[in-house]
């Protein structure tokens, strides 16, 4: 680990000045950022504690919760009106890492968090995420746990966060405060897509700060779970996870929200298969149609083709659950 | 640096790099908590901050001044084993012992969880006031603790036994 | 881990076949054999307080006045030279002592390579940090020592090295063209032809033939591997995490050049063995940097560092055919294949050894190759060869029984053989199919559908499956003990042995007490220091029997000293050693329990404040007259997801003959532990080796995926108990059988659930969709 310099911030003001300049980063529970300068793939100069900042999880004017960016994953899974309102939220961040880890990551530093791919962890391989210019490895080598939608020919690399996948789903809102103000991006829109630059992750503006998450109210949420597919019964990251919510009336969707994790370089909001289902029927065969009309552009890999089919499944049979009906 | 260990109130110069495992094991000789990974991927690290269980592996020791920390070998009382600690052995929740101190650590931080109505992904109802103790949830809880030996079904008991006699 | 040993006895085999029983072991007439008491009794482990209290000191935990801390550079290149290594930076960092490197590293001998010598342990013989070479992806190419780990740490990332790269055999496919016999499948010959099996196999009524493929593995014990070590003079202490004590000692010395009695080897507490605390670079680099810089060293290896330079389970390919006759018997069984190795290791994953025993046929043929690659020596992992062995043959062996419409039990039955089916010996003793009666019987097999598919709840297909679990029994030459029994009425016995978490120390306390005739609180048990009487290696599974064969000796000898102290005032006397056993505090009479005295009163008599014997356990013979096995039943229930193909294990029973069972409480452990380990081998372990680079890509335990509790059901075990009549105590060692037959048990199970027959480990969602 590369020496770095520690401040504590009091709160967000005092943090986004301390956080400005090179190689300043902001410091939460720190499971995944401590881990990455150990791997010698992250080397801040300083480390700006923000786990002073608020944790607060407050309902919005008009329904909706704010969740303060330090709130751990614990209590914000834990705090009754997530789980009563939001259940996708819930188990998102319950299927996620462990216990311990879920005590000590907070909410902005789980939206941050970097890739599993194992081409990235290790120096010794070719990354354009760690390296711009170097070339990939992971395209034609172990690319299991890679991306199926979205990649480039510069990187195949997946979001590892649970939690994003359900904020994704939920239309939640970051907000930020920076050296240059404050302003909100939908969650959706706060990671990127690789493209041509993947070492460029989300959307941030150097200095920038997580202070806030909004959650806006969507009654129908009540409806909504996670399903996360891995290689182990527990602590494994997602091979495939669905989360969904589901408003039907009658037999007919009237409205629905679906996000796909561990499938693409970011969460994966699937808007086009809740295009297709939106005043349908509540029907297996729609819900194929509609998984389908999301993975129709899916592009498999040595090693991940499974994941298009492991997609498919799993929305079907996600939706199925929500809608009470058989596949 | 200060640091309040096992109530204990400690004094430490350390690097900004130490972790609080290091912390501890390095600097202030509580060689108890364990280093399996160092990447907060097997849990025999874990300590209680304040009650919670965390992987000290993960956590930079100048994040945790002034905060109450119990190790393993804060847990007995002088000579009378925690009923947890005793419920391991007689279980034989361990063999080679090294993942031990995580998993007495973390099953205290999960029953009190528990107890406060954390859920966890294999609770069935999310609304429900209480959480049962029963063999999915506590195996699910405590899947962030790694044993190599496979003493898991010996910890399950330890843990059900010792939690369901006394509620945390 | 048989290794030097079990070659030795494959040669005096034919020698001695005829050896007469009061040669074969040492437990003819020992009473302790059968009698039930402490032995067997389920004990809790002597030393649990001390690990749930954290107080158990492991290697890294030994702290040396002046110490400094250790950090590795290793290679990226699997083949070729350093061209440069620029280690300035390092140099200046803060806190740095020394930075080591092949330049300025002390002038060391040739690491003597297992099987060379009786105590030779290196794992490959490759010289350690001598020269340029580079011979895999990940060797170690400077070592770093600093007043901190996180000094040393970051100095050890400012290293540059250059390199120039050489053609490196990196593809598994690539090196099989090259294949070929070593010279030894330690001790057994390669292959092993009995008939023709080719032509047996054609002209067979039904037969099954198929390629079975697994894959890479690291032990993984949670615990990192770690020394401490210091010189003082030429003197050398290492404060291991070992299994293998005296082998260490013996092959730092001849490394080192100096006399095997100046190296101390200490290892009281190993986190988990599994084969892989053995001798490995790091305890010779950090002895070499400490004579170097003059000061102690800790090294303790990174996650990624284990992965680099501790050698794993390799890759294998296995084909397994079966030609059964209309009966139902084997006219002809084929086990052949080919392994990963490297030219400067030895270590052929025996995986055609449980077909050398299990099972009746015609006509046998069983052959195994190696192909060379350039790569990290691989080595022994639990049950080498038998775990991966049994995944092929007893996968087969379902295939086969589906094939004939047969109860998977029921061919087994059908197939037993009476004498060993390669060697012709008798068995010791072998109740496989009484495991299997009980096991099924408990498991509740009658409910098995024999059709696959036929049971489904919800979205989960369930299945069962069952595999026969084999590994031999091994004593090993050369194991001491001494026994120091106090006129106080206390004992102290020890060997230079180890505790992993087996139930050693416990075992052999309660042993130890029984054979004394003294509460298990009055005898101590010492064990894991080369300054105690010479041991046996942790492998094998032969410490149990090795130790007992010690400690049966050395009583021997205790009682024959105290029968010359008594002398003719005491009850016992003229009584013979045979004749008297350890009961009550003292000797008694075996004829008549009132011809008795205390130890305290003989001693006393004599004027003596103690009695110290040593003695070696006898030679290990019984192995050599007799083919002595355990074998058991694995049971498996599982459930598969029909939509994700996820595989959830939801019941498991293991029924096993290992002969006497010393203690229930560790015993059961030690099954349940091989099991787990075997459900990680069947569905989520795999070391990942980029064929590209030779690097191994997931040298992390969050992407390496042993089983975590919520992959692990309650697991059942169950045991025959019948005494080996030829073993000391009548045990049989259980470290490592509970980890065979649990792949082929499981994969099975899935194939009963789904109709889908997986032949390649591990058996990951994406096989099953």
């Amino acid at each position: 680990m590369t020496p770095f310099t520690y401040a504590r911030a009091t709160g967000p003001a005092d943090a986004i000045r301390m956080g400005q300049g090179d190689g300043a980063k902001y410091l939460g529970g720190g499971t995944n950022l401590v881990d990455l300068m150990r791997e010698t793939i992250e080397h801040p100069a300083t480390l700006v504690d923000v786990t002073g900042l608020s944790t607060a999880i407050e309902p919005l004017d008009g329904g909706g919760l704010r969740i303060g960016a330090a709130a751990s994953n614990t209590s914000l899974a834990a705090h009754p009106q997530v789980r009563e309102a939001y259940p996708v939220l819930a188990r998102a961040i319950l299927a996620g890492a462990s216990g311990q880890i879920r005590n000590m990551a907070t909410v902005g530093g789980n939206i941050l968090q970097r890739t599993r791919c194992t081409y990235f962890y290790d120096d010794a391989a070719r990354c354009n995420k760690r390296a711009p210019g170097a070339g990939c490895d992971a395209i034609d080598g172990f690319n299991r746990i890679h991306a199926i939608l979205g990649a480039s020919p510069a990187c195949v690399a997946t979001h590892p966060s649970d939690m994003c996948v359900a904020l994704a789903a939920l239309d939640a809102t970051v907000r930020l405060d920076g050296p240059e103000g404050a302003r909100e991006l939908p969650l959706a829109a706060l990671h990127r897509l690789p493209g041509a630059r993947p070492d460029v992750e989300t959307e941030l503006r150097p200095g920038e700060l997580i202070v806030a998450v909004d959650l806006p109210a969507l009654p129908f949420a009540a409806r909504s779970t996670y399903r996360k597919v891995r290689d182990r019964a527990s602590y494994a990251f997602a091979l495939v996870s669905v989360a969904a919510a589901l408003d039907l009336e009658g037999n007919i969707v009237r409205d629905v929200r679906l996000a796909l994790g561990g499938v693409a370089h970011k969460p994966w909001r699937a808007e086009a298969a809740e295009a297709a289902l939106r005043g349908k029927p509540a029907t297996a065969e729609n819900f194929r149609a509609a998984a389908e009309a999301e993975l129709s552009a899916a592009v498999g890999l040595r090693d991940n083709a499974f994941k298009i089919e492991l997609a498919r499944r799993t929305i079907v049979a996600v939706l199925g659950e929500l809608a009470e009906v058989q596949a | 640096m200060r640091f309040i260990v096992n109530g204990a109130s400690m004094e430490a110069q350390v690097d900004l790099r130490t972790s609080l495992l290091d912390l501890l094991r390095d600097h202030l000789g509580l060689t108890g908590s364990k280093k399996g990974c160092n990447q907060g991927a097997c849990g025999a690290c874990t300590v209680l901050v304040d009650g919670t269980r965390i992987n000290s592996c993960l956590a930079l020791a100048v994040q945790y001044q002034n905060r109450e920390i119990v190790t393993v070998e804060g847990l007995a009382e002088g000579a009378a084993l925690h009923p947890l600690q005793a419920a391991f052995v007689e279980h034989d929740g361990f063999q080679c012992g090294y993942c031990t101190p995580g998993q007495l650590c973390s099953a205290i931080g999960m029953a009190d969880e528990i107890a406060r109505g954390v859920p966890s992904i294999v609770t069935a109802d999310l609304s429900a006031e209480t959480i049962p103790l029963d063999h999915d949830e506590l195996r699910e809880r405590m899947s962030g603790n790694l044993c190599r030996c496979g003493a898991y079904n010996g910890i399950v008991a330890a843990i059900a036994e010792t939690f369901a006699k006394e509620p945390a | 881990m048989s290794v030097i040993q079990d070659a030795a006895q494959s040669v005096m085999r034919t020698a001695i076949a005829y050896v007469p029983d009061r040669w074969v072991g040492t437990a003819g007439g020992d009473p302790l054999r059968t009698k039930h008491g402490l032995l067997g009794a389920p004990v809790s482990r002597l030393d649990g307080p001390d690990k749930v209290r954290g107080a158990a000191r492991f290697a890294a935990e030994v702290t040396l006045p002046g110490m400094v801390y250790a950090a590795l550079h290793y290679s990226r290149i699997a083949r070729g030279r350093i061209a440069s290594i620029d280690t300035a930076a390092a140099e200046a960092a803060p806190g740095v002592t020394l930075v080591m490197t092949h330049l300025n590293a002390p002038r060391m001998n040739k690491p003597p390579i297992m099987m060379t010598a009786p105590k030779a342990a290196a794992p490959s013989d490759l010289p350690v940090m001598q020269d340029a070479e580079i011979h895999w992806n990940g060797q170690p190419v400077a070592l770093v020592l600093a007043d901190t780990q996180e000094q040393a740490d970051h100095a050890a990332a400012l290293i540059e090295v250059t390199y120039e790269g050489a053609p490196a055999v990196t593809s598994f496919e690539v090196a099989k063209a090259h294949a070929h016999h070593p010279p030894t499948i330690l001790g057994e010959p390669p292959e092993l032809k009995i008939g023709d099996a080719e032509a047996a196999l054609k002209g067979a009524a039904v037969s099954v033939d198929h390629v079975y493929r697994t894959p890479r593995h690291n032990h993984n014990a949670i615990e990192l591997h770690a020394c401490t070590v210091a010189w003082d003079g030429d003197a050398l202490t290492v404060h291991d995490a070992s299994q293998l004590v005296n082998a260490t000692a013996w092959t730092l010395a001849q490394i080192f050049g100096v006399d095997e009695k100046q190296v101390r080897v200490t290892s009281p507490y190993v986190g988990g063995g599994f084969g892989g605390k053995c001798l490995w670079w790091h305890q010779i680099l950090a002895a070499a940097a400490s004579r170097l810089a003059g000061r102690p060293v800790r090294i303790v290896l990174s996650r990624e560092g284990v992965f680099r330079m501790i050698g794993g389970r390799t890759v294998t390919e296995q084909r397994v055919a079966l030609g059964a006759k209309a009966d139902g018997t084997l006219a002809a069984l084929i086990h052949t294949g080919v392994v990963a190795m490297t030219t400067h290791n030895n270590c052929p994953e025996q995986f055609t050894f449980p077909a050398r025993h299990l099972y009746a046929a015609d006509a046998i043929h069983l052959e195994q190759e190696v192909a060379d690659m350039d790569m990290l020596a691989n080595t022994f992992m639990r049950a080498p060869g038998e775990a991966v062995g049994t995944f092929a043959l007893e996968s087969a062996l379902d295939e086969l029984a589906e094939a004939m419409q047969l109860d998977p039990i029921e061919l087994r039955r059908r197939i037993e053989p009476a004498k060993d089916p390669t060697s012709g010996h008798d068995f010791s003793s072998r109740h496989l199919l009484d495991a299997y009666a009980k096991g099924a019987e408990k498991f509740g097999w009658d409910k098995r559908a024999a059709q696959p598919g036929a049971r489904r709840e919800g979205e989960w297909l369930i299945g069962m499956g069952v595999a026969t679990a084999t590994y031999p029994y091994m004593r090993f030459p050369g194991c001491a003990a001494r026994i120091r029994l106090g006129a106080d009425g206390q004992a102290v016995v020890s060997i230079a042995t180890h505790e992993m978490g087996m139930g050693t120390a416990t075992v052999q306390t309660q042993h130890a007490a029984a054979r004394l005739g003294l509460p298990l609180d009055r005898v101590r048990f010492d064990y894991g220091d080369t300054t105690l009487p010479e041991g046996t290696l942790a492998g094998g599974s032969n410490q149990t029997a090795s130790n007992a064969g010690a400690i049966i000796a050395a009583h021997e000898a205790l009682v024959t000293e105290l029968l010359k102290l008594a002398g003719n005032d005491s009850p016992l006397a003229g009584l013979k050693v045979d004749e008297v056993e350890g009961f009550d505090g003292g000797l008694a009479s075996i004829a008549d329990p009132t011809r008795h005295e205390s130890y305290a009163s003989i001693l006393a008599r004599a004027q003596r404040d103690e009695v110290v014997v040593e003695a070696e356990g006898a030679m290990p013979l019984e192995g050599q007259k007799y083919s002595m096995h355990s074998t058991g039943a694995q049971f498996a229930e599982v459930r598969v997801n029909a939509v994700t193909g996820e595989v959830r294990v939801s019941r498991f029973l293991g029924s096993f003959d290992c002969g006497r069972i010393l203690n229930a409480k560790t015993a059961t452990s030690q099954f349940r532990g091989g099991i787990i380990m075997g459900l990680g081998l069947a569905l989520t372990e795999e070391t990942l080796f980029d064929e590209r680079s030779g690097r191994i890509m997931n040298p992390s335990l969050a992407e390496y995926h042993v089983p975590v509790h919520m992959d692990v059901p309650e697991i059942d075990v169950i045991w025959t108990d019948a005494p080996d009549p030829h073993s000391p105590l009548g045990a049989r060692g259980i470290g490592e059988i509970g980890i065979t037959g649990v792949a082929a048990a499981v994969a099975n199970a899935i194939y009963n659930a789904t109709g889908k027959r997986i032949r390649d480990l591990p058996i990951t969602l994406d096989k099953l969709m």
